[in-house]
């Protein structure tokens, strides 16, 4: 692959990760959050995609299987968590989950 | 002699007998276990004593029962140790003892804490015999702080009563100035010998020590100023007729007996420190004689039958450390024992007839008992002719012998011998003069005589001691150093006789017949006042420490020094509070940071790779 193509690769990858980080900043339901969440993981996981392809390298890869694997336990826990914080408060909004304040 | 180690130890369970079982023990298991251990302890001292006299039996006899701690050099075990010194003081101590807790169980019948009573008695005794039978100092300290202890418990028994709490703490604050000047003396001694086992520092002392050197004068003060304290000597005496708040067994036991006469104990026992410090040596005379005519003179005008007898015994003691410090070893505690009977006769008389008049110990409202309360005066009489020292009771055998030797000394000595027949002189008018208000005149107050087994029986038999106690031989002569053995003129003999006699003759003038009513202090109101609180030195100290220390706690309220420590905490209380408002709850917020220090991490990561 060109190096202009990864360097396309990695500006779309910035590009994804800011919008997640965004996303993850300015929303307030926690359900939200947490698909921002998986926007930046797989902007990471393409930079390494792209990384890997450049220099003809399978870590690339490898280091992209663990983030999907990263990202299916972050997902089955944080779901977990937001089932019982709805259970418990009857609301997702981050805002108002706030007692653990010091 | 291995029954030794039973001597302290029955005490002991009898206290933790009477501790662990209060409340479920009554009154009579309470006196049995109270009494016999004492008594007990009393027949094993016999027991060892027949050892001890037994031909060819050892002069000393050392047995260690089991190590106590170590630090360093220092090697510390519960050990004891019996000479002729400790065995002397054995039979003072279980005997009369006994005696009182005998006396006691009487007199403390009526009252709802007799449990509590004989725990801290048995405690008392126990500690005693600690302090005396301890083969090393730290033992012996020990037994020192245990009597203390008991000594503020049973002054302040009577806690409901805030004077008797207050006097309770003023014996326990006043004896912790000397405790703490003997305490840094056993650290020097260690320092300088290296070990605190007695009969090693016996031996080591003349060899290591120059005589009138710094290193054995200083630690012979510091041992000096402990012995002040615990045997009410000037100058930290006040303490003890405020003692008298106790119950009056307390009072003979404790404070005339026993406890206060731990200090003429000390010094006998570390003699061979004192030797080597003459100058102590001569203070401890001076001391003894200043003290025996101080409290003389203030003993003249109380009106506190109990508080008579206080001063008495505190000027007797005055004479035992008059004794030591004049090189009459031996006699110091010759007197020791005789005043250990007779003062406590005289306590326990006084208790019988405090109980007769339903608790009245002023002497003002006594008068002409002699009638109603027969065998409480001839005891009276008889202590009171032992404390003047009239021939052949015991206290004359013990008096003349320290008087004697006193003479002998070289320098001082007759000035001495001069101060010590005034005071014999004084203690002639005063406790006359109490035998006389109280017995005789016309008849005051509805005495009811306390009978009963408990109560005429150890008076008797310890008016039948002190009567004949001047024969007895105590077995110091192989531990003490030699007495002096010259004889004086015999006129010093004939004065020293004489004098209390003209001084009895006197207090029967004005006491009785009424006559020279200008020798009485009644005539003049300031001197009396003077005397009557013990020539001020209550006063004296509360104007010298009392106040400037009130003072000065009340300018530094708000302590300076506690400034500093307390910075620190404002400190950290205010880096508390900043760091604390980071801590919002606001999840948005803590990304939000988290993602500016990721940011910031990277731009200087970045920085110092490109610069």
């Amino acid at each position: 692959m060109d190096s202009q193509y990864i360097d396309h690769a990695i500006i779309l990858a910035g590009i994804l990760f800011c919008l997640g980080l965004v996303g993850v900043m300015v929303r307030r339901n926690l359900l939200f959050i947490m698909i921002s969440i998986e926007v930046m993981l797989n902007a990471a996981g393409l930079a390494f995609i792209a990384a890997g392809s450049a220099w003809d390298q399978a870590e690339g890869q490898v280091m992209f299987l663990a983030v999907i694997t990263l990202g299916a336990a972050e997902v089955a826990v944080g779901l977990g968590l937001t089932l019982l914080l709805f259970r418990h408060h009857n609301s997702v909004n981050v805002d108002q989950l706030n007692q653990l304040r010091g | 002699m291995q029954q030794l180690w039973l001597i302290p130890s029955l005490p002991l369970v009898g206290f933790l007998l009477l501790v662990l079982g209060h409340g479920r023990c009554n009154r009579s298991v309470a006196r049995l276990i109270g009494v016999g251990s004492v008594a007990m302890a009393a027949l094993v001292t016999f027991w060892v004593a027949l050892d001890f006299y037994s031909p060819g039996a050892p002069q000393s006899y050392q047995v260690q029962l089991w190590p106590w701690f170590s630090a360093g050099q220092l090697e510390v075990s519960f050990g004891l140790y019996l000479d002729g010194l400790a065995l002397s003081m054995l039979f003072v101590i279980t005997g009369v003892g006994s005696l009182i807790h005998w006396y006691a169980s009487g007199y403390m019948w009526q009252d709802a804490d007799y449990q509590r009573f004989f725990a801290y008695m048995n405690l008392f005794v126990a500690a005693m015999l600690m302090l005396v039978l301890a083969d090393n100092l730290v033992l012996l300290f020990l037994g020192w702080e245990g009597v203390g202890l008991c000594s503020f418990l049973l002054i302040g028994f009577w806690y409901q009563d805030p004077a008797n709490g207050y006097a309770a703490r003023k014996a326990f604050v006043v004896t912790r100035v000397g405790d703490t000047a003997f305490a840094i003396g056993l650290l020097l001694l260690f320092r300088e010998l290296g070990t605190l086992d007695l009969p090693t520092i016996m031996t080591l002392a003349p060899e290591e020590f120059v005589i009138g050197g710094n290193r054995p004068t200083l630690i012979a003060a510091l041992l000096l100023a402990g012995a002040l304290g615990k045997s009410a000597q000037l100058p930290l005496h006040t303490w003890l007729p405020d003692a008298m708040a106790g119950p009056t067994p307390v009072s003979a036991l404790i404070h005339a007996a026993t406890m206060v006469t731990a200090g003429v104990y000390l010094i006998a026992r570390t003699h061979s420190v004192f030797l080597q410090a003459p100058e102590v040596l001569l203070a401890v005379a001076f001391i003894g004689l200043v003290t025996l005519l101080v409290a003389g003179f203030a003993a003249l005008n109380q009106t506190d039958i109990k508080r008579v007898l206080a001063y008495s015994t505190m000027s007797q003691i005055g004479y035992m450390f008059f004794a030591l410090g004049v090189g009459a070893w031996s006699e110091s505690i010759f007197h020791l024992m005789t005043h250990a009977l007779f003062k406590a006769l005289l306590f326990m008389t006084a208790g019988s007839i405090i109980l007769a008049l339903h608790h009245q110990q002023d002497i003002r409202s006594m008068g002409g008992l002699r009638r109603q309360l027969p065998v409480p005066f001839w005891c009276f009489v008889i202590g009171s002719a032992c404390l003047v020292a009239v021939p052949p009771t015991s206290g004359f055998f013990s008096k003349e012998a320290i008087l004697n030797a006193s003479w002998q000394l070289p320098g001082y000595g007759p000035w001495l011998w001069a101060g010590g027949v005034l005071g014999a002189f004084i203690t002639a008018i005063y406790s006359f003069r109490l035998l006389f208000l109280v017995f005789f005149g016309p008849q005051k107050g509805q005495p009811q005589e306390p009978k009963g087994w408990q109560f005429h029986p150890p008076l008797i038999i310890l008016g039948a001691l002190s009567l004949v106690a001047g024969w007895f031989v105590l077995p110091t002569g192989a531990v003490l150093p030699a007495s002096p053995d010259g004889h004086p003129p015999r006129w010093t003999l004939v004065v020293a006789i004489g004098l209390p006699l003209i001084g009895i003759g006197i207090a029967y003038q004005v006491y009785v017949r009424h006559q020279w009513q200008a020798l009485r202090c009644t005539q003049w109101p300031l001197l009396r006042q003077f005397l009557l609180h013990g020539w001020g030195f209550d006063g004296l100290y509360k104007a010298l420490f009392l106040t400037p220390f009130i003072t000065l706690a009340r300018v530094n309220r708000h302590d300076i020094i506690d400034r500093l420590p307390k910075l620190v905490v404002q400190f950290s209380r205010f880096l508390h509070q900043l760091f604390s408002q980071f801590q919002n709850g606001q999840l948005r917020f803590y990304i939000a940071t988290l993602a500016c220090a990721a940011i910031i991490v990277l731009v200087t990561t970045l920085m110092m790779r490109v610069f």
